[in-house]
């Protein structure tokens, strides 16, 4: 049980265990490196895949099938920044924030998505639909401004277009 | 396989174009779908691959891909064929690694999506035959996270290049081992830095390494290593087949760089988009004739060559030829080629505002001009935005580029923060000067004196 005090601190009472596909899937892929801590970000997000993020306890048990430090996986886990230690939305928001989007407009975008959801960047809707984050460059410089929800990317997003892009996603 | 638009979907796959003048792009599709191995071997795919394992020995392939002068496309134009002959010549260290550079996170970067989405065996082959001139037994293509199709479309081609004895053991009879793998990244701009993207791949924080050793000597696992951008290995398997004399006409003759590159335009200009063009094209050509020029209403401010890490230039600047040394005489890079058009309704404050809270967030933190000075520049960038600068702010900017740039921070990470800054202040200081607060005193003996 993750119980939510305020925005930033969760008591997690809950012994964290890996399910058994998560552990077999970890497993599979310390084969396709010299060496099992290579598999430290990809272990990460099958965790995160499963559970929509990592739980504090998640860096032990990944830590154990490496055979590497708890503590090195938690350095891992909180550099990269598709990797998220606290709960997030059932689907993830991924406004491209480059110049080239800026040029086209993409404040808009974040101001109207804000207006809709009553998020702004790096907060999840109250209702754990949506989390809203910035990202860099999508690679879809031409059809600025790009946006990703989940695993779809969208371009020429404007703000009028926001409600019905979201739509789709409940 | 349902049919899907992919997001790289744009010009390239509609101008006119051959097998002589675009050996990377001919052999996309009109309607942009991948090209899948029957059809990449159709067009004459693998046949590069087939020459350079059955009749041409490994230090050849080295030869001809130096003698071509292919310079990596990754942005920073480093010679692929030098890079190459870094590898050491010592048998024994037989344990070597080819890593393609595929976390494409530079702002206004799309080229290597296009490629991986819709030519995906070009990549593979470009590796196998890269892997083959540099004795590497095994690759990976370290792919950003965020390219969910590239990924999809580069395993399915793997798939299907094991299948056909194109990867794996012995392959094509000639004795030679390679494997290749995906590995997907977890964000994290740094990640591109070629040490630190080794980094990453060994599972660590993806701070940079220090060099020397190059990775050439010493690099993923220890072993010696080449890391090359996705664009650079699929220029690969054209030079080797069709020679050097071939590549060496392609580039307009005012070219010191050879071949073609994937070059754009984005921005408010009519045609925004994406076309495998000859080195040496004037940007003027690139801007006009293929972007289109910019759309009604909207004027040329200036422009940007080559991703966020570049210098801007004015309009009158776009005469400027498309290669290196013909966008260094304008005084900044080419970098990757993909220009970015700013029209009259932006602030340059502002813009630089986005682009400096960009660099401070994907700053990794490990060296302290880099950590301390970006977010720095933020917060005065800020300021001018909100007209609530101080007299000292420009000053203590152009210290910060100064103090920032080349050879002063432990990789090239700042450096290409503050190119665009420094030149930004140089064609457009009154617009920072104007966000001084009107009741700012004036400028004292700064406390920040630049160099």
């Amino acid at each position: 049980m993750t119980q939510t005090t305020n925005s930033n601190t969760l008591i997690q009472t809950d012994r964290f265990i890996l399910s058994e596909a998560e552990h077999a899937a970890i497993e599979h892929e310390m084969h396709h490196y010299e060496d099992p801590r290579a598999a430290s970000i990809e272990a990460l997000k099958i965790v995160q895949k499963a559970r929509g993020w990592v739980p504090d306890g998640a860096a032990d048990a990944i830590g154990e099938i490496l055979g590497i430090p708890a503590s090195d996986i938690e350095g891992v886990a909180t550099f990269y920044s598709q990797i998220f230690r606290q709960p997030v939305g059932r689907h993830i928001i991924r406004v491209c924030d480059s110049m080239t989007c800026y040029v086209g407009g993409h404040e808009s975008v974040v101001a109207e998505m804000h207006k809709q959801l009553g998020i702004g960047l790096g907060e999840t809707t109250s209702d754990s639909r949506f989390t809203l984050l910035p990202v860099c460059c999508l690679g879809n410089c031409d059809k600025a401004p790009a946006l990703m929800i989940d695993d779809d990317t969208f371009g020429d997003v404007q703000p009028d277009g926001v409600a019905k892009l979201l739509e789709a996603y409940v | 396989m349902s049919i899907k638009t992919l997001t790289s979907i744009g010009p390239a796959n509609k101008i006119a174009r051959s097998e002589e003048s675009h050996p990377l792009t001919w052999r996309l599709r009109d309607d942009a779908q991948p090209v899948w191995l029957e059809e990449y071997q159709a067009k004459n795919g693998y046949a590069a691959a087939r020459k350079a394992l059955s009749e041409m020995a490994q230090a050849d392939i080295v030869q001809t891909v130096k003698d071509s002068g292919l310079k990596g496309r990754g942005g920073a134009g480093f010679p692929t064929g030098v890079k190459w002959g870094l590898m050491p010549a010592d048998e024994s260290m037989n344990i070597r690694y080819l890593l393609c550079n595929a976390d494409e996170m530079e702002p206004n970067t799309w080229k290597d999506r296009m490629l991986m989405e819709q030519l995906p065996h070009l990549l593979v082959e470009g590796m196998l035959i890269s892997a083959r001139a540099l004795k590497a037994y095994r690759g990976y293509i370290f792919l950003r996270g965020e390219y969910v199709d590239a990924a999809t479309n580069l395993n399915r081609a793997i798939e299907e290049a094991k299948a056909a004895g194109l990867l794996g053991k012995n392959i094509l009879g000639s004795g030679f081992d390679f494997e290749l793998f995906v590995h997907t990244g977890a964000g994290r701009y740094i990640c591109g830095e070629e040490t630190a993207l080794i980094n990453s791949l060994e599972g660590r924080r993806a701070n940079p390494r220090a060099k020397p050793p190059f990775p050439a000597a010493v690099g993923v696992w220890g072993k010696p290593t080449c890391v090359n951008n996705v664009e650079t290995l699929c220029n690969v398997p054209a030079i080797v087949g069709n020679g050097v004399d071939w590549y060496k006409s392609l580039a307009r003759p005012d070219s010191e760089d050879h071949g073609t590159k994937l070059m754009g335009f984005s921005g408010k200009v009519k045609n925004p988009g994406l076309w495998e063009l000859p080195f040496g094209i004037s940007a003027r050509e690139l801007f006009e004739d293929y972007a289109g020029g910019m759309r009604d209403g909207y004027t040329l401010k200036c422009w940007q060559p080559g991703g966020a890490g570049t210098g801007f230039l004015l309009p009158e600047h776009l005469d400027a030829l498309m290669y290196a040394g013909g966008i260094g005489k304008v005084g900044t890079r080419m970098g990757t080629g993909l220009a970015l058009a700013v029209d009259d309704s932006i602030s340059m404050v502002s813009l630089l505002r986005n682009m400096e809270e960009f660099f401070a967030r994907e700053s990794c933190g490990w060296c302290t001009p880099c950590r301390d000075g970006l977010p720095w520049s933020v917060k005065i960038l800020r300021a001018l935005e909100r007209k609530q600068g101080t007299q000292q702010d420009i000053d203590t900017l152009l210290g910060l580029v100064n103090f920032l740039g080349p050879g002063k921070t432990f990789c090239a990470h700042a450096p290409g923060a503050v190119e665009p800054l420094g030149s930004a202040i140089k064609y457009f200081r009154s617009e920072f000067e104007a966000g001084v607060a009107s009741s700012a005193a004036p400028a004292t003996t700064g406390q920040f004196v630049p160099a």
